[in-house]
């Protein structure tokens, strides 16, 4: 940088209508206002013009780039200009400039109008339809492989997967389930008590958190916890071009990262959701016992009679399903991250939206089928 | 050092008794050095010897274990949000690895230091980044492409524009001809002698480009050991008794290079 602090302020002007004056130091940070300086100006009628730059103190690219791009405005117009007491050095950066600009050719930035937009869109989602259905019939492959040679199964991920996903999942799940049984015990209560009907407050709790409430709860919280983990995961390794070595490596992605994380959750989720059940009928209980004197013993024994098994088994059916749509979208999700920063956050939020939505679908579905079959 | 005399004004950096530990690897044990304004100071060694690390000390990347550096005269550690940011806005950067933001366009990766200091309008800005992008010799075409769209050398050609969109006082390269076609690395070499010339930048750069030493560096320093090993012009460094230095520049290829552009 040449004398970058300079006495004279930066400026452009007009005298004695031929003559334009340059003064100042025209660096990037005085170059707002020169631009400003040069839209207000106002061009003498002359066709033959001089630019005095004797008086400019410091110049860097952004000047010159200012200063060429003025004189080819002007000569582009017609007019003959000619440039007079520029010091060496700023000539030698108004010479690189003007050499590097005349391989600038101009860039077309326009927007693509709005049918090839929505023909982008068309094709973008149909491709995307594509690429899910494509990954699913991959990987049920490699499962369908996986379960008649089992020893395919990387047995130390899938733990690893459990430790992670399933085991650390115990006390926030149990802390939920249990608040859920405390809440649905205490909606209940007012209006049972008003019936005089307190004892129904265990089929209540029971048999709303063993169909839907307990895998819900669990679904949801896993798929939050590591649905996105898997998304981020797998899409970091693709960033970091691990994904490509995995490959280069003739080591498949699908058996060693996707495989293993379904597995673990096929696993997990329905354990989690006994868990949660046992948690949620606690926290029921002990509303039932403080708000509605339905005793322990009382809430047991209710329970035994009342709350047939298969709701259990209905809950317990749907929990693996809930597991093979968390992973599996978490791990598609990561997989369509194409190597920016961006993309990780995107995807990783879509596969939670995607996967807590698409086990509500799964859900609501169940529920009809189940009533069609009356149970 | 006879081209240390040739100064007469304050130095840009100065290191001074820097040691760096990571846990139990020593990567610095006593490294001291002094950089003029206005010239191209290389730093070089082999790998892992600690060569990005320096670079990251002295922009205030990485705090040293013990020692000091000073940057155009400011302690780098005891700085500051405001001085910090004063400083960042008179170097430029050009990482190993880019360090684009991969969100942008590369048209955008430039113009952002444009932006965040300065309200020169966007007109203008995109005359400036047209201009730079040029410069670095990056077709035009390029310019609305994303970072994970370009190739390894367009990014650090890209990385390079950025660095220089404000025409910084101080230039730090780290590797930068690494993984360039020879002929844009000759062209690197240019016009890192065009902006010192033009612009009177200083530079500091590492690389490993024996090439580049000899035709653009005005010093160098061989770092190895945890120390500085040598520190001088390449012929002074040439005939360095030292046997890393000698090993470094009298491999087949320092031959090479050095019957290209040295004296004997
Ligand atoms: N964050 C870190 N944690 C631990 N050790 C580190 C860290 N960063 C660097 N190192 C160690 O410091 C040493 C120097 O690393 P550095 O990246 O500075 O090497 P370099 O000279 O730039 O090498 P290259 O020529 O390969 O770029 C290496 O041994 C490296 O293992
Ligand atoms: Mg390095």
């Amino acid at each position: 940088m040449v004398e970058s602090s300079s006495s004279i302020e930066p400026r452009i002007c007009i005298i004695e209508d031929m003559i334009i004056q340059c003064e100042g130091a025209w660096t990037i940070p005085n170059l707002a206002a020169l631009d400003h300086a040069l839209q207000t100006i106002k061009w003498p009628d002359m066709s033959e013009l001089m630019c005095d730059t004797m008086k400019i103190s410091a110049m860097d690219t952004g000047g010159a780039v200012l200063l060429h791009r003025t004189l080819m405005t002007l000569r582009k117009e017609g007019r003959r200009v000619s440039v007079q007491g520029l010091r060496a050095e700023f000539g030698e950066l108004l010479q690189m400039v003007s050499c590097n600009r005349s391989r600038i050719d101009e860039v077309d930035v326009s927007e693509p109008g709005y049918l090839s937009q929505l023909e982008q869109w068309g094709r973008q989602k149909s491709q995307q339809a594509v690429r899910a259905l494509d990954f699913v019939g991959e990987a049920t492959v490699h499962v369908s492989g996986a379960l008649r040679r089992p020893s395919l199964i990387r047995w130390r991920a899938v733990f690893h997967s459990l430790d992670r996903d399933g085991y650390h999942a115990l006390p926030i799940t149990g802390l939920l389930a249990f608040l859920m049984g405390v809440v649905i015990a205490y909606q209940g209560a007012e209006q049972l008590r008003q019936f005089g009907a307190n004892i129904f407050v265990v089929d209540l709790v029971g048999i709303s958190l063993f169909r839907e409430i307990s895998p819900l709860i669990v679904a949801i919280l896993i798929a939050g916890r590591s649905g996105s983990a898997y998304a981020a995961q797998i899409g970091t390794m693709k960033v970091t071009e691990e994904l490509d070595a995995v490959r280069t490596l003739g080591l498949s992605p699908m058996q060693l990262l996707v495989l293993p994380r379904v597995f673990a959750l096929v696993i997990a989720v329905p354990l989690l959701t006994v868990y949660a059940d046992i948690l949620g009928v606690i926290g029921g209980a002990l509303v039932a016992s403080s708000q509605l004197n339905v005793s322990g013993v009382e809430f047991v024994g209710r329970f035994e009679e009342s709350v047939a098994l298969r709701h259990f088994f209905l809950g317990m059916g749907k929990a693996p399903c809930f597991a093979v749509i968390i992973a599996m979208v978490g791990c598609y999700q990561g997989f369509q991250i194409r190597g920016n920063v961006d993309d990780v956050g995107k995807r990783t939020t879509i596969g939670v939206v995607q996967s807590i939505f698409l086990v509500i679908v799964f859900d609501a579905v169940c529920s009809i089928v189940f009533s069609w079959w009356k149970i | 050092m006879p081209s240390e005399t040739l100064y007469t004004s304050n130095p840009v950096i100065e290191v001074s008794h820097v040691c760096t530990r990571f846990g139990s690897t020593v990567v610095h044990e006593d490294v001291n050095l002094t950089i003029m304004p206005g010239e191209i100071f290389a730093i070089a060694g082999g790998n892992g010897s600690g060569k990005s690390t320096l670079l990251r000390e002295i922009i205030g990347l990485h705090e040293q274990t013990e020692g000091t550096i000073r940057l155009f005269g400011q302690d780098v550690s005891g700085l500051g949000e405001q001085d910090a940011q004063n400083v960042y806005r008179r170097l430029g950067v050009m990482f190993q690895q880019g360090g684009l933001f991969s969100s942008l366009t590369l048209a955008e990766n430039v113009a952002v230091p444009l932006k965040e200091h300065t309200d020169v309008s966007s007109e203008l800005i995109r005359d400036i980044v047209a201009m730079k992008i040029a410069t670095v010799d990056l077709p035009m075409d390029s310019a609305g492409k994303f970072p994970n769209e370009l190739s390894g050398g367009m990014r650090r050609r890209a990385s390079l524009a950025r660095a220089i969109v404000m025409d910084p006082e101080l230039l730090f390269l780290d590797e930068p001809t690494a993984g360039l076609d020879p002929i844009i690395a000759a062209g690197f070499d240019d016009l890192v002698l065009q902006l010192k010339a033009v612009l009177g930048l200083t530079v500091v750069m590492v690389t490993h480009d024996l090439d580049s030493l000899w035709r653009i560096a005005d010093r160098v320093a061989v770092l190895g050991n945890g120390t500085i090993l040598g520190v001088g012009t390449m012929r002074e460094l040439a005939e360095s008794r030292d046997p890393i230095i000698h090993e470094y520049f009298h491999g087949p290829r320092g031959r090479a290079a050095q019957s290209q552009y040295g004296v004997s």
